[in-house]
């Protein structure tokens, strides 16, 4: 590493302007002994988007990341390697009969999260997956009507301006996107081409990359890094839209900043946070915690909380925290083609079809979206050792290819299931916090998915005209670990986000998701937080919330 | 063994490293990685033949006048305790992983051929690494290792993201490389920017950076 992660920046008075190379914007300052209305954990798709709406609202607000903030403009290398700063690297374990892959594959650490390196995908949910249980008979339901959660899309999808087309195919029908569809790449025609010809809907996919300028941040230049972090501000992350506006409400953000645990009095209620930053030990006084650290980080520092009312770890009292983690399907099917594609040109997934989320005259449940696709080469190299075991010569030769490839991959929903979870293991890390253990196992649901998806997806690369296709399996995102839902004995929050044990509480990132869906998570985790963010205002109105003097 | 692939001979992606195509961040970044080759400070010097013999047999360079150096970078991330984000419940910490695979690596070929590892000639340490990946392995220094694990998922892993990651695999393989921020206009199949090499048709080598 060469440049690597830089020091504390949010400090004094000044947080980084993103959109410059090496200037600052001012920032409102807390001291540790003041009593803050709302402290964040998190600073991604759900606390990132919390610390603006709250700020907003009038509360006064402190945001915590454990990674650095960077300024994509200077920060941000064409260079793969280099550019592993943006993950979650410490060591986590990965167990179970199908055990996942963490780190670059769905863990960044960064302010503005996973975000920073994020495909862009932005899809909504189907209505009816908010009533999976009763409507289509699996999972659960959401606690959540469906007209809410689209109000909330309708609300981040502008926040973002995503790119879109006019009519989009599948769904209830709606508006057009805030910004005008981009033009398909090669590798996007290429699903084109075999959805046609299978008689099956495809579209530009809704992506967040801006097709105009938008004050200043340029449009998309296609050069294809989106997944390792975007060096020209085009691709609207939390780090550049939320973020910023958080700051500008007069929130507070702390980088480089660790929390390891909630502190909790013997009533039971969140007083403050006990965090890691600039080489020592802090506490901050809060009325209220919001807790954003996604699927493994929420869990790993609720289940590191225990108290005097809170014995088994905060808001475990049913021992639900950290089970029903989801991940989705991630199989894919490439092929060589005759022509040059040169997939690295563009975000990696401008087509997609959503046909399996909508059609329901199949034989399993949930759904699944395919997206084409354009990996840079190490992802793709590394995605032949592992699922081939290619080497030598046989992977020169077949990266050798690598400009007339195409590839279709899946974001298939993965049923939630409560041996799929996250415990603290005896093992500690260099803070001496417990290192999490994940346990996972795909059921026989989750793999007819997989099956059915590289049948179908073989069938449209061949209508597509390639040819010597293989397959690869993997997995893709984090959901659920700590359940929202309907009762204290079915779920860790409630409709609000808010725990049903600890009312000064609340969680708003992708763990309180009671299912995946099958479309990439990250829409549906600013949307749900945008909601969340709007009932403790509507809470705070009705005198129904702590707030600080 | 089979030759090494060609596809785009002349093709050189640092043709356009004076160009837009490269912001000052990615120059800095990859003039880094090629004028700066760690120096060996973590594996032992007999753990460092095994693990250049087995970069060599990963991928295979018998074609450069200068392989891209793959060794000194392994050894670099663990010095510097560089870990992915997964430990495999299967397998111990990274920095053990490394020292018990090499290890084990080492005691299979002596095993199966009675000599060290690096000593073997090259279709044999594939072969060897071929067995070891169907699991197929009789050193009694595996214990409760999984082979393919090991080797698929850390090691090659680990060996392949190194190589890929250097300019001259991106010549290899004709990718445009760093395109910030002047990027594409055109993305259609068949169709290239004015900025783009030509990589159909061979070309004189352009001169390397200065």
């Amino acid at each position: 590493m060469t440049r690597g992660i830089p020091d504390v920046r949010a400090t004094e008075g000044r947080a980084p302007d993103v959109f410059s190379r090496d200037g600052w914007v001012p920032m409102r300052s807390h001291r540790d002994g003041e009593d803050v209305d709302f402290a964040i954990v998190g600073t991604g798709a759900g606390g990132g988007v919390m610390a603006a709406k709250l700020a907003e609202a009038g509360f006064s607000v402190v945001a915590f990341d454990a990674g650095p903030f960077f300024r994509p403009l200077a920060d941000f290398a064409s260079e793969e390697r280099e550019q592993d700063k943006l993950y979650w690297t410490d060591e986590r374990i990965s167990d179970g009969r199908d055990p996942i892959e963490l780190g670059s594959n769905n863990s960044g650490r960064a302010v503005g999260g996973s975000t920073v390196h994020f495909q862009m995908v932005a899809l909504r949910f189907r209505p009816e997956w908010f009533l999976a249980r009763s409507a289509l008979g699996y999972g659960r339901d959401w606690p959540v009507d469906w007209r809410e959660m689209w109000r909330a899309y309708d609300e981040v999808e502008d926040a973002l301006k995503i790119a879109g087309p006019v009519r989009y195919p599948w769904g209830p029908r709606r508006g057009r996107y805030p910004y005008r569809p981009h033009e398909v790449n090669a590798s996007g025609l290429v699903l084109a081409r075999g959805a046609e010809a299978l008689g099956v809907g495809w579209a530009p996919c809704p992506i967040a990359t801006l097709s105009a300028p938008r004050g200043r941040a340029p449009p998309c230049v296609y050069r294809g890094f989106c997944k390792i972090g975007c060096s020209t501000n085009a691709k609207q992350s939390i780090l550049n839209t939320y973020i910023p506006r958080a700051l500008a409400a007069g929130a507070e953000v702390r980088d480089l900043a660790m929390v390891a645990r909630i502190e909790t009095d013997a009533s039971g209620r969140a007083t403050g946070l006990h965090y890691h930053r600039g080489g020592e030990w802090r506490f901050q006084q809060t009325r209220n915690v919001v807790v954003a650290g996604y699927s493994i980080e929420t869990p790993r520092l609720l289940l590191n909380s225990a108290g005097p009312a809170h014995r088994h770890g905060l808001a475990n009292a049913e021992g639900l925290v950290g089970r029903e983690l989801m991940v989705h399907v991630n199989d894919a099917v490439w092929g060589t083609m005759e022509d040059e594609i040169r997939w690295y040109k563009g975000p990696p997934s401008m087509a997609v079809t959503e046909h399996w989320n909508y059609e329901d005259r199949k034989d399993f449940h949930g759904g699944y979206a395919i997206m084409s696709q354009g990996p840079l080469p190490t992802d793709f190299a590394t995605s032949m050792v592992g699922n081939l075991g290619a080497f030598g010569m046989d992977l020169r030769r077949r990266m050798a290819g690598y400009n007339h490839m195409a590839g279709l991959k899946i974001v298939g929903e993965v049923m939630p299931d409560p041996e799929n979870r996250v415990t603290l293991s005896d093992e500690t890390d260099a803070l001496g916090l417990p290192v999490p253990r994940i346990t996972f196992g795909y059921g026989e649901n989750d793999r007819a998915i997989g099956r059915h998806a590289r049948g179908f997806m073989s069938e449209m690369l061949r209508a597509a005209g390639a040819t010597d296709l293989f397959e690869t399996t993997g997995t893709a995102h984090l959901m659920g670990g700590c359940p929202m839902g309907f009762s204290p004995q079915d779920s860790v929050v409630d409709a609000d986000g808010r725990a049903w044990s600890c009312d000064n509480l609340w969680i708003c990132d992708g763990s309180v998701m009671p299912t995946g869906g099958g479309v990439n998570p990250s829409l549906t985790i600013m949307a749900n937080s945008a909601r969340i963010g709007h009932r403790i205002r509507a809470l705070a109105a009705r005198g129904e919330l702590a707030r600080a003097a | 063994m089979t030759d090494a692939p060609r596809p785009y001979p002349g093709y050189d992606v640092l043709a356009k490293w004076d160009t837009p195509s490269w912001d000052a961040i990615t120059r800095e970044v990859v003039a880094h990685r090629l004028d700066r080759v760690p120096e060996r400070r973590f594996f032992e010097p007999a753990e460092w033949e095994t693990l250049a013999a087995l970069c060599d047999t990963v991928l295979p360079q018998p074609d450069r006048e200068r392989p891209i150096p793959l060794a000194p970078f392994v050894d670099a991330a663990m010095a510097e305790d560089r870990t992915t984000g997964t430990r495999w419940a299967a397998l111990p910490t990274m920095r053990e992983a490394w020292r018990r695979g090499l290890a084990a690596i080492d005691a299979e070929a002596r095993a199966v051929y009675g000599r060290r590892f690096h000593a073997l000639p090259a279709d044999a340490r594939e072969s060897l690494l071929r067995a070891i990946d169907d699991e197929d392995v009789r050193a009694p220094e595996w214990r409760d290792l999984p082979p393919r694990r090991l080797f698929r998922h850390v090691l090659a892993n680990e060996i392949v993201r190194i190589y890929y990651a250097h300019p001259d695999a991106w010549s290899e393989i004709g990718f445009g490389g760093p395109a910030s921020p002047r990027g594409y206009v055109r993305l259609s199949a068949n169709r290239r920017d004015a900025w783009e090499a030509d990589l159909e048709r061979p070309k004189r080598r352009s001169e390397r950076r200065k």
